[in-house]
């Protein structure tokens, strides 16, 4: 059985009856230990999708399953790490990446001791008593990455962590990301805007339209792992990257919204 | 730095008793038109030995800490359902802000009717007083709080009273505490109001007292006395808020 299922998930915001449709007919499933990316232009719904399947948000209709048991509120075995990093300003570094043990009533020293232990392996040790305002954007992200590992996920949500970032601390950040994937045995759901960051990570590629946001395509990625710099200039890479990049719309720019 | 500052402090203090004795001394006004430091500071002592200012002033200090804690906790609470129910926010919001544009201290007359122990009264003006301020800015402080945060939480699956307690609470902690400084000086103003307005005890009706006798002297001692109540808890708020803010001083 897949780990999750999404079945005509529909997501509509708004007045009943002059809906936004975010996303249409959405059905997809992933299995146990995939790593998935999700692609589409600015507000095809991406960050709402991965809301959906955190149990943030409920669909208008349609179901999405985990295990086969409906997602109705926030789970445990899901963790998701937002766009922003989302830390709270007032905690350290390791109060931040022990609260989910923390709001579980871990107790406090054993608590801290986990939450070292995720630190380091963000490769954050040393900055455990610095406040997020005290870091770059880079290792916010890492922090926040690791308050999500703190809570033991078997499914990772991940929605453009690493999407303010310049591109040599992406491509680092996204090796580390595999390395850890691969150590946690986790399944991954990663959103990104960046194509060629798809291809290389994940194994399979899925591609939303914009407005309403529809499945357009899903396509599996067929490369060795693990994945290096040098499958960067790779003809099947660049093959596939093109293969994605044709399932996208071209963004469309209404005038109302420049 | 600190010793600097302090050194500062001292200084400025004496120019102005310096430039205030020289005034006097200049104008050669009577004591009960403007007395000069020296008359003052030894009407300080007589009261001071007698023990009468400690025994007006630490009914006042009663009246303050009562009303601060009444108005505080009654505003708080109010203001954290009025943030978190749109349903009553809408059935009682425009209360609160006509309330709001009224003179509480108008009221004050009127609870001498309806209130007869003076302690307890002066604690309800001084808490009313401060009431208005403190609920606004709860509200708004508790509406501020970020909804990313919030999703945080859910998705961790926090109680209800875990988002309270380490989210909202630490979000509007630092409007509160500068909403706490403004309560505890408009507690004071409240105290005094409270003590004018009827009361045979306390620094407000010690004012009233010197004013009948021309005890010019003597009402200067109460007014630095309410100064010294305001400015050392408005201290103790900053000291507070300085403990607790800790975080954002973090280079
Ligand atoms: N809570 C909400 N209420 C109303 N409309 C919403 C809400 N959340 C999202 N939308 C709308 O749904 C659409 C999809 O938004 P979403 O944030 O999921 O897009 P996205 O693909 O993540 O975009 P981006 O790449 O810019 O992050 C947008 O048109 C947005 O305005
Ligand atoms: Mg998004």
């Amino acid at each position: 059985m897949p780990l999750l299922t999404l079945s005509h998930v529909y997501k509509a915001f708004g007045d009943p009856a002059d809906p936004l449709h975010a996303l249409q007919d959405i059905s997809f499933q992933v299995r146990r230990g995939e790593f998935v990316c999700v692609v589409g232009p600015s507000g095809s719904g991406k960050s709402t999708l991965l809301r959906l399947i955190a149990g943030l948000l409920q669909p208008t209709s349609g179901v999405i399953a985990l295990d086969g048991e409906p997602i109705t509120r926030p789970n445990p075995r899901i963790g998701i790490v937002f766009q922003n990093s989302n830390l709270m300003p007032w905690r350290t570094v390791l109060d931040n990446v022990a609260l989910p043990l923390e709001l579980r009533g871990v107790a406090r020293s054993r608590r801290r001791e986990i939450a070292r232990e995720y630190i380091a392996l963000v490769a954050l040790d040393g900055f455990e008593e610095h406040y997020p305002h005290q870091l770059s954007g880079g290792m916010q992200q890492r922090a926040a990455i690791a308050r999500t590992l703190a809570q033991n996920p078997e499914l990772l949500l991940l929605d453009e962590p690493f999407g303010a970032l310049d591109a040599l601390t992406r491509e680092y950040l996204n090796q580390e990301l595999l390395r850890i994937w691969r150590l946690k045995e986790m399944t991954v759901i990663m959103v990104t805007h960046a194509i060629n960051e798809a291809v290389w990570l994940s194994d399979r590629t899925l591609t939303l339209s914009q407005r309403p946001g529809v499945l357009k395509a899903d396509i599996p990625i067929t490369l060795p792992r693990p994945r290096t710099e040098a499958l960067l200039t790779d003809p099947d890479y660049l093959a596939l990257v093109r293969t994605v990049r044709s399932h996208i719309d071209r963004p469309v720019i209404h005038k109302s919204t420049l | 730095m600190r010793l600097a500052r302090a050194a500062l402090g001292a200084a400025s203090a004496a120019l102005f008793l310096f430039l205030w004795d020289a005034l006097v001394r200049w104008q050669d006004y009577p004591t009960f038109i403007l007395p000069s430091p020296a008359d003052v500071a030894e009407r300080f002592l007589v009261t001071l030995a007698d023990g009468s200012l400690w025994r007006h002033a630490s009914i006042t200090l009663t009246e303050i800490s009562g009303g601060l804690l009444l108005g505080v906790i009654v505003a708080t609470l109010l203001g954290y359902l009025l943030a978190k129910s749109p349903l009553l926010d809408q059935l009682v919001s425009p209360y609160i802000v006509a309330l709001q544009s009224f003179p509480v201290v108008a009221l004050a007359p009127l609870l001498v009717i309806w209130i007869h122990n003076a302690l307890f009264r002066t604690i309800i003006i001084a808490a009313l007083v401060l009431f208005f301020p403190v609920l606004v800015t709860t509200i708004v402080g508790l509406r501020s709080v970020e909804p990313e945060l919030a999703a945080v939480m859910r998705s961790l699956q926090a109680t209800r009273w875990q988002t309270f307690i380490k989210l909202e609470v630490p979000f509007a902690l630092p409007v509160f505490l500068g909403t706490l400084k403004i309560g505890a000086t408009l507690a004071v103003i409240g105290a005094v109001i409270g003590e004018f307005v009827g009361s045979d005890r306390g620094l407000g009706f010690l004012i009233n007292l010197a004013q009948g006798m021309l005890d010019t002297p003597l009402l200067f001692v109460a007014l630095f006395t309410l100064v010294f109540i305001a400015l050392g808890l408005y201290g103790l708020v900053s000291l507070l808020e300085y403990r607790l803010l800790a975080w954002k001083r973090a280079e």
